[in-house]
């Protein structure tokens, strides 16, 4: 009886390799700890009921120490102590080192947002993973401390900013069938280190996925092209290839930003210098020039900054994502 | 410091009317403002403590009617942030301003003087000084309430704690300069037990309490000035930039967790060894039995107060602290856990074949074996390395420390506080009262806290305004239950404040207890002592007679010898 509400009362669903292990050290503490409340409260109340002060009572010599007694009575609870420590830290070292060959996903934490980032280049807001499968959670913050905390999986590793950390996962169960996600049930994610004002609400949503129902998803992820208007897209990549690292949108001119604000200049002119040359020349901001920009972006450069952009090579990004990043620019004022 | 005398002391206009005792010998706000008297120094600490309290009190009642509903009970009343304000405040002030000082700077610095049989404390002026300095730090406190609000929890983690818009500096400049006050105290303590237990006091002879008192002094001047050097480190951060701490500087953010918890992991035993002192004198004298396992209990103060320095990282297995330091800090942890199971189980033994004597501090007695068996065992939970990584910053380990601190200290405290009570006020308070808020607090307690338990194993994070639907049955359970703990509380306080002007005259020694206290007149006189008092061992009751005329104990003329051998 006790057992089925142990397990009943006090877990969330098991959905993991380690949520059993995690759980029967659990179930086993909690039946030593049981047996040594009732064992000493058994004994308090037995006690009370036997011995408390009352007429033609009165207390009775017995000893005052007992070296026998006592030393048995540290180093039982010792002994008991040790196997519980062995227990929780071999299945820890578990927990911590992640399988080689794990499929890798990246988590980045901000205030007050998490986003996953998988090996395809897809993004999502929510957490997809394969069922059955070793996946690595590589954490990350941007800002404080924040804690990637699943229930159903027992796992919780803090992101630390400017410092890799990281946990991993087997998921046992799937969470639904099918890309919809209205088929599943989601299990919950959230953030567990306090972070400022809308920590409480910094939860997300965990869907496991058969293997092939994850493989489309995530290829269909990766995909923004196709599933976004070209203005959509643009602002996507804009963020994701880190062009808002150096470039301001809202007009910011100051030294925060390495290179020159994006809006509202479509169509502008502008005074540049060409490599190799000291005079500056006038241009036009259109088409062909973020392209050159994009593409070769020491060529010209705007009066007053510094040569220093990534050079956008094809393989970092393609020509379809530079016509949709030109919609962006030409629809952000 | 022995060679204080009378004479050195500067208190001025008290009368040597030797019907008088230290309430009465003096009068007026100065009196007790710049009082060198311990017993003074003591409740003023007691009133201001309570004052704390209270405070911290009211903000967990508001916490907790916040959280009857997922989305806040108070609407917009209470948003986001004022509930991150919230709980840090109720956090902050229980801890700096009530529980750290509570048991020592209020109890202790009334009881200590008198179990050694001496006029005051080595320091009187450092006690006095300690008191004005936690006037001061609350002070700071309660402007940072008032201002800004603090919004870190009470841990003051960076880099949060470096960029929130709050005012941090203030409330570290409050806690700063309450660590001081706190080692000021355990300094005092430290030097009086040492040079002033009167002849025939050897270290086994001395009180459990003074053990406890005396082992919770080693912690307080050894590791509060970590505490102050990291708020210092932390004010620096925000107001200078020195990146020690911020990473966008090359700081470490753990690094300030590890100074942290260097600090605020032996505050714990800051709090608990007095408490357990406590328990030690009230389970021996209710039971009129001598403490079972006297020298394990000393022991096991002592080893509490030196193993509570090496398990600071139990606080950081999922801080990204290496897999290596993870396991040695769990492991030192299970090793702290033995010295207190030692003393449950050696209280317990105490009520063998005894006569107990089921008066109100008793009755907080067994409450507190009860609570804090329970916090003990669920700290099992989270020294194992595997369930704490699941169980790690969720409801389970605030209901964890509160069975500690809350079950554990306060309901010490409040035990103490009624078996001393006597003593300090000269007045007896009304039993059947006394023991029925006792009841009630238990059980609030219990409602408050054991659902707790479930709902943060069921992965319910701590410090969360707001929250999913399934949790909700169990924060009802727990507010239906901090109401009903805070009528509680209020009512075994009213019971004593009652008695100060309804309670019958106390006498001496109302329970019977053999620690030199009991020897002076209640209230003591302002002298504490006409005459040194003859040292006995403090757990012997064979010569203590009840006298049905005075209401106490007096000795009995009669008694045979005692024999002169150790009590253990």
């Amino acid at each position: 009886m006790l057992s089925i509400l142990a397990d009943t009362m006090f877990f969330p669903p098991e959905r993991s390799t380690v949520a059993g292990s995690v759980d029967g050290l659990f179930d086993f503490i909690y039946y030593l700890s049981l047996f040594f409340f009732v064992l000493i409260i058994g004994f308090m109340i037995y006690f009370v009921l036997k011995y408390y002060q009352r007429d033609g009572h009165t207390e009775a010599p017995s000893p005052s120490h007992n070296e026998t007694l006592e030393i048995t009575w540290s180093v039982i609870p010792s002994i008991l102590v040790g196997v519980i420590f062995f227990f929780g830290f071999t299945e820890y070292l578990n927990m911590r080192e992640a399988p080689e060959n794990a499929y890798e996903i990246q988590v980045v934490a901000s205030k007050w947002n998490w986003v996953f980032k998988y090996p395809n280049g897809a993004e999502s807001g929510d957490l997809h993973i394969p069922v059955d499968r070793d996946v690595k959670f590589l954490l990350q913050s941007q800002d404080v401390l924040h804690s990637f905390y699943i229930p159903a999986f027992r796992i919780k590793m803090d992101c630390v900013p400017q410092r890799y950390t990281w946990t991993w996962v087997r998921a046992t169960h799937t969470t639904g069938s099918g890309l919809d996600e209205s088929s599943h049930e989601p299990l919950r994610l959230f953030c567990a280190e306090y972070c400022g004002q809308q920590h409480s609400i910094m939860h997300r949503k965990v869907f496991v996925h058969e293997t092939a129902d994850f493989d489309q998803w995530v290829e269909k992820a990766a995909n923004i092209l196709e599933n976004n208007t070209p203005e959509e897209a643009g602002k996507i990549l804009f963020g994701r290839k880190g062009c808002a690292q150096c470039h301001s949108v809202d007009g910011d001119n100051s030294a925060k930003y390495p290179g020159p604000p994006l809006n509202g200049q479509w169509g502008t002119e502008r005074q540049v210098t060409p490599r190799g040359s000291s005079s500056p020349i006038t241009v036009t901001m259109d088409e062909n020039y973020v392209r050159q920009s994009i593409r070769q972006p020491n060529s010209e450069i705007v009066v007053g900054r510094k040569p220093g952009m990534t050079v956008f090579t094809p393989q970092l990004l393609k020509d379809e994502e530079i016509t949709a990043i030109i919609a962006y620019l030409k629809s952000i004022k | 410091m022995s060679t204080i005398t009378p004479e050195t002391q500067i208190d001025s206009g008290h009368n040597d009317d030797p019907s008088s005792n230290y309430l009465t010998s003096s009068s007026g706000f100065m009196s007790w403002a710049f009082t060198l008297d311990h017993k003074r120094i003591g409740v003023m600490y007691l009133v201001g403590i309570f004052a704390a309290f209270f405070l911290g009190g009211v903000l967990a009642l508001l916490l907790r009617l916040h959280l009857m509903v997922p989305n806040g009970l108070f609407g917009d009343w209470v948003s986001l942030d004022s509930y991150n304000q919230l709980f840090t405040l109720h956090g902050a002030v229980m801890t700096f301003l009530f529980i750290i000082p509570s048991i020592p700077a209020a109890l202790g610095n009334f009881v200590l003087p008198l179990m050694v049989g001496a006029k005051d404390v080595a320091f009187p002026r450092m006690n006095l000084a300690s008191f004005h300095l936690w006037v001061f730090g609350a002070i700071f406190f309660l402007i940072a309430l008032v201002t800004t609000g603090l919004d870190t929890g009470w841990t003051f983690y960076t880099p949060y704690s470096i960029e929130t818009q709050t005012n941090v500096v203030a409330a570290t400049i409050g806690a700063f300069i309450l660590g001081f006050s706190s080692i000021f105290t355990g300094l005092n303590f430290i030097v009086t037990v040492n040079t002033m237990r009167p002849p025939g006091m050897t270290w086994f002879k001395m009180p459990l309490f003074m053990w406890a008192i005396y082992a919770t002094a080693i912690i307080q001047i050894l590791a509060t000035p970590v505490l102050g050097i990291t708020l210092l480190l932390l004010m620096g951060e925000r107001i200078l930039g020195i990146g020690i701490f911020d990473p966008s500087m090359g700081g470490d953010p753990v690094l300030f967790q590890h100074f942290f918890w260097f600090y605020s992991h032996p505050a714990v035993y800051i709090m608990i060894l007095p408490a357990m002192g406590i328990i030690s004198e009230l389970m021996s004298v209710y039971s009129r039995k001598p403490i079972f396992g006297y020298t394990f209990i000393a022991y096991s103060s002592i080893a509490i107060a030196l193993l509570g320095f090496l398990v600071w990282g139990h606080h950081m297995f999922v801080s990204g602290q290496s897999p290596m330091s993870a396991v040695i800090f769990s492991g030192l942890t299970f090793s702290v856990s033995i010295p207190s199971a030692i003393k449950v189980f050696n209280w317990t033994a105490t009520m063998y074949k005894g006569n107990i004597n089921l008066a109100t501090p008793m009755c907080y007695a067994l409450s507190f074996l009860f609570l804090f068996t329970i916090g003990g065992l669920t700290g099992l939970f989270l020294g194992a390395l595997a369930t704490d990584v699941h169980l790690h910053d969720t409801y389970f380990v605030v209901a964890h420390f509160h069975y500690v601190m809350m079950g554990g200290t306060v309901i010490a405290f409040v035990g103490g506080l009624y078996h001393w009570w006597p003593k300090m006020f000269g007045v007896m308070y009304n039993e059947t009262f006394g023991r029925l808020f006792c009841a009630v607090v238990f059980f609030g307690f219990n409602l408050t806290f054991l659902p707790q338990f479930v709902m943060g194993s069921r992965g319910m994070p701590r410090r969360y305004a707001t929250y999913v639907e399934e949790y909700q049955i169990y924060h009802v359970l727990s507010t239906i239950g901090a109401l009903t703990l805070g009528i509680g509380m209020v009512g075994a306080i009213a019971v004593l404040v009652i008695s100060l002007f309804k309670g019958r005259k106390a006498p001496a020694n109302p329970w019977g207890a053999a620690t030199l206290e009991w020897t002076c007149t209640s209230p003591p006189p302002y002298y504490n002592f006409e005459h040194a008092p003859h040292v006995d061992s403090p757990y012997d009751y064979s010569d203590l007679k009840y006298d049905a005329r005075i209401g106490g104990y007096v000795k009995d003329p009669n008694a045979p010898k005692k024999s002169s051998s150790d009590h253990h």
